[in-house]
């Protein structure tokens, strides 16, 4: 599982072209729904968590898309498929992979989301690290799934987020309700039914996809 | 011998399509063995149903005597395709997917067993580039140090030769050759007739996805072969099962 993780990161280090479509989508969103609302106003301290959190959706979708892309140029799945593996180590691998792309590009995205919404600093993140660790792994999970099965549709970069995003809205609710208690100043404890909700998401969806990714994969 | 390859009432359907057709066969470890069979005939299907990268409608298959079925790991340990695609990240160099290929198949002192291949198969000077750089076929090449890396005791061959120049052909020749020498059961797919009569003793012809004909084959016959091919292939299975 190693050598997988490791090959992704290779192929990464040399392209950049998840990270950077990652960054550049969750950068954007960021800055253009930072506009939308009236520095002055106090719905935009309100507005804060659910626009990190549609800047993670818009930029992780994405990702996601680019993921298993590589894997079909030059017919590599097979290769992959026809390792000596149980299928669902590489459904684990990948996403663990995404998982952590999408936690590289948060390591950026997260601070200048704070610069843009004028929020303290360590503060905010202290308190929306458990959400967004939690969140995108579990996103990560159902991303991984979901770009397997759309990779061989022919509109896959529609069919990613038309399949995922209806089974993935308890996830991102969890997660926007979360991160709003926490940063209006809820101690954690007080959102522990939110973030059981996501925990158990994360696990239903990385067992699901461990049994089912290689029919997913499946011609 | 034990069969390296047993079929047993093969079948595979795709929607409304029958690819493969109740095809039963045993080949024997060490044997080398042509498929012949007009396109759309399931010759890639068989394949990819013997490598478990397709699971059948019906049937079993064993490979080194294992169920493809229930022991899909332990099979595909022993197996390898190659195919027209290579399989090779191309953002990588072909020292870094052989490596890559190496540690997913577990091989011991992977890292040496990769500079011997990358020199047995003439490929010090590309070693480093990305595969993407490298012309088709440098990219067989790497394809076939692929797959030898874990010296597997079965080979799929779907159209190896497809693309390449004549050295480069000469070259996959003898390195498939060499293999069967030591043992390697090999199934090759091809419509090239001479090279499937040169590197292998007996041939299979699928005709509509049924077994149409099989039987021992000689380096030169393919001449006074090709008039019972085409008899076996010529319209449907009705054809091929009267040929037979």
């Amino acid at each position: 599982m190693l050598a997988l993780i490791w090959k992704d990161l290779q192929i990464e280090l040399r392209t950049k072209e998840t990270l950077a479509s990652l960054l550049l989508l969750g950068l954007l969103t960021l800055l253009v729904l930072s506009f939308a609302f009236d520095p002055t106003s106090e719905m935009r301290e309100a507005a804060a968590p659910g626009v990190l959190w549609v800047s993670v959706i818009f930029a992780g979708t994405l990702g996601m898309n680019r993921s298993l892309l590589h894997e079909r140029e030059h017919d590599c799945l097979h290769g992959l498929l026809l390792a000596p593996l149980d299928r669902g180590t590489i459904y684990v691998a990948k996403t663990a992979g995404n998982f952590v792309f999408m936690l590289l590009a948060e390591v950026i995205v997260v601070p200048l989301f704070i610069f843009f919404f004028n929020l303290p600093l360590w503060l905010t993140v202290v308190r929306v690290t458990p959400v967004l660790l939690l969140g995108l792994l579990g996103f990560a999970a159902i991303g991984t799934l979901f770009a397997a099965v759309s990779l061989r549709t022919r509109a896959r970069e529609v069919m990613l987020p038309l399949l995922m995003l209806p089974l993935a809205s308890p996830l991102f609710i969890a997660a926007i309700q979360a991160s709003t208690q926490l940063m209006s100043g809820q101690p954690l404890g007080a959102v522990s039914h939110w973030l059981n909700l996501i925990a158990a998401f994360d696990v239903v969806f990385l067992v699901v996809g461990w049994l089912t990714f290689e029919y997913a994969v499946e011609e | 011998m034990s069969g390296a390859i047993e079929l047993v009432g093969l079948s595979k359907r795709f929607g409304r399509t029958l690819a493969v057709d109740d095809v039963g066969l045993t080949i024997a470890e060490g044997a080398a063995v042509a498929l012949f069979g007009p396109n759309g005939a399931g010759k890639t299907t068989l394949m990819r149903l013997c490598a478990t990268l397709l699971r059948p409608s019906r049937g079993t298959i064993r490979v080194c005597g294992l169920d493809t079925a229930n022991e899909g790991p332990q099979v595909r340990r022993n197996i390898a395709v190659l195919a027209h695609e290579s399989y090779l990240y191309p953002d990588l160099t072909a020292t870094e997917n052989l490596l890559f290929y190496g540690r997913l198949f577990k091989v011991r002192d992977v890292a040496a067993r990769v500079r011997a291949l990358i020199e047995r198969l003439g490929l010090v000077g590309w070693a480093h580039r990305p595969v993407r750089t490298l012309s088709r076929g440098l990219l067989q090449r790497c394809a076939l140090a692929r797959v030898l890396i874990h010296e597997p005791k079965v080979l799929f061959l779907d159209e190896p030769f497809t693309g390449l120049d004549l050295e480069a052909q000469k070259t996959l020749h003898s390195v498939l050759a060499d293999a069967h020498r030591r043992g390697t059961t090999l199934l090759m797919s091809t419509h090239d007739m001479p090279s499937g009569f040169s590197l292998c003793t007996s041939a299979l012809v699928l005709a509509s996805g049924r077994l149409a004909w099989q039987g021992a084959i000689a380096p030169g016959d393919w001449p006074s072969f090709e008039d019972k091919y085409h008899a076996l292939t010529r319209g449907d299975a009705d054809a091929g099962a009267a040929a037979r």
